[in-house]
């Protein structure tokens, strides 16, 4: 289940990234995009859990990681949203993917050839913008008087340190750029759908069957009714 | 007492032009807040229903430290399709839900 693949870097080379990935050769095989920075940890676990449903119903999946993500020895400050994106192809193609699922703003990286299902999608920018919030909050209480302008002018000139991640310049410029959520061939799946709240609001990571039970049967029941 | 029916229906009257013209009514921000500090803390949807004006929030809730009042915040603005700016978080809004709310209802009017 768990194995690696050779994941293109932001220098040019190929090295082996980890990759958790159920196999059913000759089935619809799901290429899942976790999300970004402290929702990947908090949602990383009902991941895996809606993988396993999925593996119940003989459908593959397989969740890459990228460069700078999750088990990555590569560091964060050095990736870009260009990086990220060629690589979600990269393991696209590697996966032999039939099909993608995204998990809030890792829309941003599903390969555009695929079709499938975004669930509570996220734009880069107000992604940024929560961690700028965060920051600027955790300042203020430290007694430095910080705003989000000042921050986000720094940290798109040469990248920071924002909620313990370091984030560099131009993957700062780009996600902010991502100001929009560019859905293409996939089917928003809204939080109202599965039911209870959402994961990604929890202070800890956390799992919830029934939503992942609600999810892993909206997939199958479409890939088996296109 | 004959004319106190015609009072009450003209004061039905005038609020319902009030509140479409605000386009989302007090209850319905009322209800949208509750949900969303209910979702964000991980309270009660019950215990949160409770909740007068009078309620005390930040320093109240324990639930309700720094790194939740960032994500409060940004779900406030998601869902409620409001810009919440530095400037306007201060000690007042986050005291009491009853400012809280005030603030929310505010936001929406001049978005």
């Amino acid at each position: 289940m768990l194995t690696h693949w050779p994941c293109p870097q932001s220098s040019g080379k190929i090295l082996e990234e980890m990759l958790a990935k159920f196999d059913h050769p000759g089935r619809p095989c799901v290429l899942v995009i976790p999300p970004l920075f402290d929702e990947h940890n908090k949602f990383r676990r009902q991941i895996i859990e809606i993988m396993r449903l999925l593996d119940d119903l003989e459908i593959g999946s397989a969740m890459p990681d990228l460069p700078g993500w999750n088990e990555s020895t590569a560091l964060l400050a050095q990736q870009s949203v260009g990086v990220w994106q060629a690589a979600m192809g990269a393991a696209a193609s590697h996966c032999e993917a039939t099909h993608v699922l995204t998990f809030r703003a890792g829309v941003i990286f599903a390969p555009p050839s695929l079709p499938g299902w975004a669930y509570a999608p996220q734009t880069g920018a107000k992604q940024l913008r929560s961690m700028i919030r965060a920051q600027v909050i955790a300042a203020r209480e430290a007694g430095a008087d910080e705003s989000s302008d000042t921050l986000m002018q720094s940290a798109r000139e040469s990248g920071m340190v924002l909620a313990g991640w370091d984030l560099g310049a131009q993957l700062v410029r780009e996600l902010e750029q991502a100001d929009e959520v560019s859905l293409g061939s996939l089917t928003e799946i809204t939080q109202s759908e599965l039911g209870g709240r959402g994961l990604w609001l929890r202070a800890e990571p956390d799992e919830d069957p029934e939503q992942a039970a609600a999810l892993a049967t909206l997939v199958a029941e479409e890939l088996v009714a296109p | 007492m004959s004319s106190n029916p015609v009072t009450d229906n003209s004061a039905t009257a005038s609020e319902q032009t009030d509140m479409s013209g605000i386009g989302k009514s007090r209850v319905a921000i009322d209800r949208d807040l509750k949900a969303i500090i209910a979702d964000v803390l991980g309270l009660d949807a019950d215990d949160v229903n409770e909740f007068t004006p009078q309620t005390g929030l930040f320093g109240d809730l324990p639930e309700l430290d720094s790194m939740a009042v960032a994500g409060l915040l940004t779900e406030m603005e998601d869902r409620l399709d409001i810009v919440i700016e530095d400037d306007d978080v201060d000690g007042e809004m986050l005291e009491t839900y009853g400012g809280l709310l005030a603030f929310a209802e505010a936001k929406i009017i001049e978005g």
